[in-house]
Parts: C-alpha cells; structure tokens; sequence
C-alpha cells in the first residue's frame, strides 16, 4: 500500500505572533517552527499502518519554502520513508496549495491520502477535501477514529451532539482529527536514519489565488471587567448585571 | 448579489445555525441589492423549511434524495455545484457539516474558500470577509475575487431577524451523482448534549472543580438556563474527567456564545484563545490573582463550591418566572 501525508510547517501553538512590515503576513523573527499537529495524526497513522501491513511505501509531501526541509526531516525521523518539498513561498488561498498537492499526487498514484484536519497557522480547514475533489477520490474529513479493512475505510468523525461514522474505499483521501492516535516522537536511530532518507525538491509556481489576504491586525484586548463581590453573597448583584447590563438572562 | 444559503437539518429537522446563515447570507444580499435562496437536503419533507422565509429566504430550494436522509458529502457538493455558478456567494455554516461541504463545493467551481469568518461585506462585487486565525490571535482581512464566493460562518456570530417574507418552496433537481462516501449514521450520547459551539450559554469547569463528579454542579446549572452546554479546560479533559469534545481553548474548540463562564479554570493563555470572543464572560475563582478575571467581564472571588449552587438557584428562579 502506497500512502501519502501532506504536510505544513506551523509556528508552535505557544508562539507570540507578531505581524510583519507586509502586515499581511507575520513577522517569523524567533518564532520556533513544528509541523502541524494535526498532521502529526496523519504521519503516525500512516506508520502504523504500513507496519501492520509489513509492507507499502509512505511517503511525506509539504508545500513551502526550504524551511520546510527541517519539517520534512522530522518527519522521516519518525518513520516515514520519503519526502517531496514542492518549492513555493506558499499561499493562504486553500485551492492554490490543493492544486499543486492534487498534482503531485496525482503523478504518485497512492492508495490512501491523509491530511490534517486544519493547519492552526491559517484555519483553512479546507486543503484536504479540496485535493480530494480535484483527484475525484472519495474523502472523509476529521477523522477521530479509523479502521482499515479489505480495502475498505470506516472513520468517525465528531459532529455537534454525536458521532458521525463514515465509510468508503481506497483510494481516499482522509482528514485526521485528535483522537485517532498518539504521535510518537522521533527516535535517536530515526532522527540519524533520516538524514540518509531520500527528499526530493522541486519548485512549483502556485496560481493566482482567488483568496487576497488584504491585511492582519491583533484583536482588540478585552478589558479586565470588575470582581462583583466574594462569595454566595455576590450572586444577586451578577445577577442583576447579566439581566441589566449584559441583558443575557 | 444572489446569495445561496446552505442551511443544515437533522433527523427530518432544520438545525439552529440555519437561521444564523440566512442572517448571514442577508447582509450580503442586502448590501449589494440581491435575493438569497436557501438550499435544503432532505429525504423527504424537512420540518421549518416553510418559516425559512421569515429568516431571510426570498426562495426555498429542497433538494430530495433517499440518500439526504444522512449527510451525503458528494450528492449535496453536486448539487450545490450544479446551481452554484449562478450566485454570487455561498454561504455555509462553519458547522461539522459546513467545514466538509464548502471546500468541496468551492474546488468543484474552481473557487477559493473562507472558512470560520466572523465578518462580512461587499465591496463593489467583492465579497470581503474577517477571519480569526492562529488560534484567534490574529484577524484576518481578506477579499474573495472569484466569481462566487464561499464562505463558512462561525456559530453564534451573526444574529437571525425575523423578517415578514413568505418565501416559496420550489423542488430542486438533483444531478446524477456518485457516492464516494456514505454515512452510516450518527451515534448519539444517551441524553442529547447541546454542543459547546452551538449553545447560547456555556458553563465551563477546571481543576478547580477537584473531581469529576462535582461538574454535576455545573451540569445543574447548564440546566437552569436550559440552552446552556458545560465546556471544560484541557486540564480535566486530560485527566480524563471530561469528554474531549468538550474541551474549550487553542487545541480544542472556539466558542462566541452570549455567555461564557469560567468555574475553577485559570485562565491560561490556550484556555483564552478559545472563548475570548465570547459576548460577556463571568469567572468564579476563589483565587483573585487568577488571569481568568483579566478577561472577565463580571467576576465572583469565591469558593466555586458555595457560588455555584447558588447561581443554579437564582438562575432557576428567573427561568421559572
Ligand atoms: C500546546 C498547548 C495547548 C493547550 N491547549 C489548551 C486548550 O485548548 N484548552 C485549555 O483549557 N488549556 C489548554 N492548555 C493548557 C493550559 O496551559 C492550562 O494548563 C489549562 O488550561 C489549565 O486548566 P485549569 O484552568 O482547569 O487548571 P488550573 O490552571 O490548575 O486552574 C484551576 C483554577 O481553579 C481555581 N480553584 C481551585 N479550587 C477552587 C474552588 N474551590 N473554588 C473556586 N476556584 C477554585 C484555582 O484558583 C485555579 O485558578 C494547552 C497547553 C499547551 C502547552
Ligand atoms: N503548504 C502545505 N503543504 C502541505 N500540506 C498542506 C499545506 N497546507 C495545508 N496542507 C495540508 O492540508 C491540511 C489542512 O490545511 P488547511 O486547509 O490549510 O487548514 C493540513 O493539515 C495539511 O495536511
């Protein structure tokens, strides 16, 4: 089985963002970077599987600078067998990076396509079921739970009150959710056996996007409000603010 | 600009978050001079498609399928794409449903995707739209230059008016279409569970709530409000106390209900990230050094254990009078 993990490069959740002199991009000065952890759902799931098959190929593709080679290493170090860094300073526009994927995978022919639900740089939430539209593969997205069968895939995916179970054939494409498993980390032998990896780079000329990211801005602070009272004795008076003041009961 | 709204329905009815698309797809329409249709999927009949009118709906389209009984990615992105080049803007909710089914519909027509947007306009014919991204450390502004722009909207942002319009329901005809991917169905908790993004009220517990039994006292007074859902931080998610569906913060989810309140949760920066863009915010923490009341509107110094039982009480008074 042939299984491929798209993958991006994210500023680590902690990170102060600081937007940058374009003020439509972030100033990346001292930001440390890690792959999405999203797609780290995706990485080990298609470890996993190709050690439960005890055979297949799997290989890690990410859209971005050269930056994104140290990402794509990570990668291998935790087991996956090859990586394509598709050269392109990279896009907010969702359908622009789906595009350049779709292509390569396309070329590839793999059997199962995972993704991460959402990259937490941009909440697209959108790159894997656009790639899975244009190769016209069937495509279940924010997956929690999956198992592999016969060819077959059955996933469950969270929805407002309840549990969503889907199911289609390979080829797929999946989007990975929290849940579906525990990423392990890099070994010391993986992180040496990564070097020797094989990791393809080649610039791609991403289309004029249809999405024009016109400027950023930080979110107004919330001011601090007030401390009501102390104790069971401050409830009349929140009381009275929540139905007068805030006229939200 | 025609505007398309994507309304969602479960079991046979239409979904809250509905009337929140139309409002949505209605600043739209209404900015720029145009109609909105709503597009519904369904079996057969949906229950609330005939009021879809008063929410803003100039027509109602219903789309019937055996298959639309269930969610069925592929039979409503087809449809939505057969007609979706007439419009000049989809509107979807960024719901379980919406966050699957826009980018599929926009890749169908060769169009970009905002998701998650929390503001949006027309300017000349173009659609610009403000998104929180990293987490909701920062806003994005951006512009969608396509000939139709798809949009998701974030639950509990745009407010439904009622309006007095009648809108028809007109049959739909759905296009041939494959299945790629069914739905088994969906597996439901014993009792129904308002979701975190979805409710109006959401009462949240931390460590402070020192076991997993006593979040009955928030479970009690999400009940008082009766359109309330209990969240919970990373901490007692992790500790296996709650569910992770109802984690709130930067790796669980983003809520913006009316009300938010913070029982015996810090406050830390993750935590923050997923309800600071709630409407008005309480915290009760018997620490006053704690940087929940940083952001809290209304704050109570106290022992949740003696506040809560009370809040539930007057609460419930209100409710019942
Ligand atoms: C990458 C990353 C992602 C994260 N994502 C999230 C996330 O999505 N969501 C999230 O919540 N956290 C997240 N965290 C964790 C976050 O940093 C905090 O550890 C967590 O939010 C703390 O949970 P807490 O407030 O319940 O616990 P604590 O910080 O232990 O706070 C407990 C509070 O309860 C108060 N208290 C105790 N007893 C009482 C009492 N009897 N009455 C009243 N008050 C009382 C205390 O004063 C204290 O303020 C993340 C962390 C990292 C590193
Ligand atoms: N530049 C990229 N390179 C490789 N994969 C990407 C890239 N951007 C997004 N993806 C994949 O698409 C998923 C969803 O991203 P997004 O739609 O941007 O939130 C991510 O979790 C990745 O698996």
């Amino acid at each position: 089985m042939k299984i491929a993990v798209c993958l991006k490069r994210v500023p680590d959740t902690t990170a102060k963002i600081v937007i940058g002199a374009s003020r439509t991009t972030i100033d990346e000065t001292g930001v440390k970077f890690v792959p999405n952890p999203y797609d780290e759902f995706a990485l080990e799931a298609a470890i996993a599987l190709k050690e439960q098959a005890g055979a297949g190929e799997t290989t890690v593709i990410a859209v971005g600078t050269d930056a994104s080679q140290e990402t794509l290493r990570t990668a291998l170090a935790m087991g996956i067998d090859r990586a394509v860094l598709l050269q392109s300073p990279g896009s907010a526009d969702g359908l622009a990076v789906a595009r350049v994927l779709a292509a390569e995978l396309k070329a590839g022919v793999y059997d199962l396509v995972l993704f991460g639900k959402l990259a937490v740089d941009d909440y697209n939430h959108q790159v894997g079921a656009m790639v899975a539209e244009l190769l016209e593969l069937p495509c279940i997205t924010a997956a929690a739970k999956m198992t592999l069968s016969g060819g077959a895939i059955e996933a469950e995916r969270e929805i407002e009150g309840g549990v969503e179970v889907m199911g289609c054939t390979l080829p797929a494409v999946v989007t990975c959710d929290k849940g579906l498993n525990n990423p392990r980390l890099p070994s010391l032998k993986g992180i040496m056996a990564a070097k020797k990896k094989p990791l393809d780079a080649k610039p791609v000329t991403l289309e004029a996007a249809s999405f024009e990211v016109t400027s950023l801005e930080l979110p107004a602070e919330r001011q601090a409000g007030r401390i009501v009272g102390e104790g069971a004795d401050a409830v009349p008076a929140l009381i009275a603010l929540l139905r007068n003041e805030a006229k939200v009961l | 600009m025609k505007v398309l709204a994507v309304v969602e329905q479960r079991d046979g009815a239409l979904r809250k978050v509905s009337h929140e698309i139309l409002a949505a797809a209605r600043v739209l329409a209404d900015t720029s001079g145009g109609a909105v249709d709503a597009i519904v999927f369904g079996a057969g009949a949906v229950s609330g498609m005939e009021q879809l009118g008063g929410f803003g709906a100039d027509r109602v389209l219903h789309a019937t399928h055996a298959d639309f009984a269930l969610y069925a990615p592929d039979g409503a992105s087809a449809t939505i794409a057969s007609i979706g080049a007439g419009y000049g803007a989809i509107v979807f909710a960024a719901t379980a449903m919406g966050r699957d089914l826009a980018p599929r519909v926009a890749a169908r027509l060769g169009v970009a995707c905002a998701t998650d947007i929390t503001g949006l306009a027309v300017e000349g014919d173009v659609v610009t739209v403000t998104r929180p991204i990293y987490a909701g450390k920062v806003l994005q502004h951006g512009r969608l230059t396509g000939a139709t722009a798809v949009v998701s909207v974030r639950p509990n942002t745009f407010h439904p008016a009622a309006s007095g319009k009648a809108g028809s329901v007109t049959a739909l005809a759905v296009p041939a279409f494959t299945a790629r991917v069914t739905s088994k169905g969906v597996k439901k908790p014993d009792a129904a569970v308002l979701d975190v993004t979805e409710a109006t009220v959401v009462v949240s517990g931390g460590r402070g709530l020192k076991e997993p039994v006593n979040f009955k006292l928030l479970e009690d007074l999400a009940a008082a409000f009766g359109n309330a859902a209990v969240g919970a931080s990373r901490a007692v998610v992790d500790a296996g106390w709650r569910d992770h569906g109802e984690q709130v913060g930067q790796t669980g989810k983003t809520v913006s209900p009316q009300l938010y309140i913070a029982v015996g949760i810090s406050g830390a920066i993750q935590h923050l990230a997923g309800m600071r863009t709630a409407r008005t915010i309480v915290a009760i923490n018997r620490d006053k050094d704690a940087p929940i009341f940083k952001v809290a509107d209304y704050g109570i110094v106290g022992d949740l254990f003696e506040v809560v039982p009370r809040l539930t009480e007057e609460v419930r008074k209100i409710r019942s009078s």
